[in-house]
């Protein structure tokens, strides 16, 4: 049921904002396009010693996409771009039913999108972008 | 008789089979109608073969049962002839042929004039064939509502132009092209015209001849005919002036090893087997539509459609992308409310079983237009009723309440 989808945690999360903004001078930064609803992330990343120092966000989409977003602001200083990776990949598993609890408790949020598949590019787009940042790093 | 929603709702029998649903999302693809799915499943059933290849009796029904679908298309666009039909994949497909045969032959600083308002199928295809051949693509501009600025046509249609390609009615704001004028400017530069009829045909019959087109194309899933089939119209000299698009069987004359000749159209691009089955299925709802008294099915989406309007204009924050009039307008209404992304409201939407499209809908060059990323639209047909206003302003508060 659609209902499932806006549960209060992830209606906060959302409203959270956690990582909203922008970066004084990003190491990496991208930009993901939804091709089928227009939404847009921007991703920056300041990085130390290979790890994110912090990250920063800018979307302009919707609640699920800014709940994954909010997520990856609150949780992703720390990790290196391998690290980033594994999380991308548990958010996919996540979405595809598959077996295993996230590194992120707030990614459990985001199960009852499962059944949902055209929205499943909602959640992904931030992480998907958060890599392409830190790629840009790496080929700068 | 007196039209009645309810009574013709029985010709759709997905809508009986999902009695609690409230379909809006009619400009994405109309339910089946009843007389394309029997003319489909007898088709396949008792006549099923290949066309235009076979000697023995069974092609020969086959043959005839697709020639008499081309027949029933012309008939429903006043063509004037029936090798004018030529059947295609659909919309796209149709619009992608003409960007090719006729676009291919333009020269570098070549015009093609479109609007803002397009759907991307009217609109990449062109923008593809400016990569091809280095054509110029100018844009008629939009008013605040979203019509066509017809004032601001000789800006956009020079002597350069030698195609014009714009949309009859908006697939977003609902708004109906004035093509005369257009037709005009596009006969006074020497430029075809084409006319994207997808979100029109289903509103009841076309007049090609006085429409002023050289081409229209529509897709048979929005006429509440199947999916894979649609229509490319195209004025006889048009049509016999284009080279093929695709090539393959069934489209040539006669094939050595060193060259080929092309058959006369509509065969010549109608390369391989056609959607066979999907255009008898085509030609059964075009002939059973024609025969509806449009005047009673338009003026009930109109009365559904002005209620929505005036309903939706109550809700605070609803902001509406096209005309709010209904003069020239589609039963299509596309609109934001503050702070609810459009798929997050039509999520909602669905758990109260209204069924409504949220994006850009494929049309984002005019979501730029109107300065937001995209919208909710409500798309009637004829077998909408009060309830799924109802249902859908309902779901409307109760998104507001869920997620602000």
């Amino acid at each position: 049921m659609s209902d499932d989808l806006y549960q209060q945690a992830i209606l906060d999360l959302a409203k959270s904002a956690d990582g909203a903004g922008r970066l004084a001078a990003p190491d990496g930064t991208a930009q993901g396009d939804s091709p089928l609803c227009g939404d847009r992330v921007r991703m920056e990343v300041k990085l130390e010693g290979g790890r994110i120092a912090a990250v920063a966000h800018e979307v302009k989409g919707c609640l699920l996409c800014r709940a994954a977003a909010a997520a990856i602001g609150r949780h992703a200083a720390g990790l290196d771009a391998a690290q980033a990776e594994a999380v991308g990949r548990q958010v996919v598993a996540l979405l595809a039913g598959e077996d295993g609890k996230p590194d992120w408790p707030e990614l459990e949020y985001f199960a009852p999108v499962r059944p949902h598949r055209n929205r499943h590019g909602c959640v992904l787009l931030p992480f998907e972008t958060l890599l392409a940042a830190l790629d840009s790093r790496d080929s700068a | 008789m007196k039209f009645s929603a309810h009574e013709w709702r029985g010709h759709f029998p997905l809508l009986a089979n999902h009695p609690r649903l409230h379909y809006l999302d009619n400009a994405a693809t109309g339910q089946l109608c009843a007389a394309a799915f029997d003319a489909v499943t007898h088709h396949e059933l008792t006549q099923r073969a290949n066309v235009l290849r076979g000697t023995y009796r069974l092609a020969e029904q086959a043959d005839e049962a697709y020639e008499k679908a081309r027949r029933q298309a012309a008939a429903y666009l006043n063509a004037a002839g029936v090798d004018e039909v030529v059947f295609t994949s659909g919309t796209t497909a149709a619009i992608n042929l003409v960007a090719h045969a006729f676009g291919d032959g333009l020269k570098p600083g070549d015009e093609v004039a479109l609007s803002l308002a397009e759907h991307h199928s009217n609109f990449v295809p062109w923008q593809m064939l400016r990569e091809r051949c280095g054509i110029v693509l100018r844009f008629i501009p939009l008013s605040a509502d979203g019509r066509l600025d017809l004032s601001r046509l000789d800006a956009a249609i020079t002597p350069r132009c030698r195609l014009v390609a714009v949309t009859h009615a908006s697939n977003v704001t609902g708004a109906v092209t004035d093509l005369a004028p257009i037709a005009a400017a596009a006969r006074a530069a020497g430029a075809r015209l084409l006319v994207d009829g997808a979100q029109r045909v289903q509103h009841g019959p076309v007049d090609v001849q006085a429409l002023g087109a050289d081409f229209y194309a529509f897709s048979g899933h929005k006429v509440f005919a199947p999916t894979g089939v649609g229509v490319l119209w195209g004025r006889g000299e048009a049509l016999a002036a284009l080279p093929p698009f695709l090539g393959g069987g069934g489209m040539i004359g006669r094939v050595t090893a060193a060259a080929t000749t092309y058959a006369a159209p509509p065969r010549r691009f109608e390369a391989g087997t056609p959607p066979i089955a999907q255009a008898i299925g085509l030609g059964a709802a075009l002939d059973w539509l024609r025969a509806l008294v449009w005047e009673e099915l338009n003026a009930h989406s109109a009365r559904l459609a002005q209620r929505l309007i005036g309903e939706l204009a109550a809700l605070p924050g609803l902001t509406f992308l096209g005309p709010r009039d209904l003069r020239a307008r589609l039963p299509i209404v596309a609109f934001n409310l503050a702070g609810i992304h459009p798929h997050d409201l039509c999520q909602v939407l669905d758990a109260h079983h209204v069924a409504v499209r949220g994006g850009h809908h494929c049309a984002q060059p005019l979501m730029d237009c109107f300065g937001v990323e995209g919208a909710v639209r409500a798309s009637l047909a004829p077998y909408n009723t009060g309830a799924d206003i109802d249902a859908l302003l309902e779901g409307l508060r109760d998104a507001q309440r869920k997620l602000k």
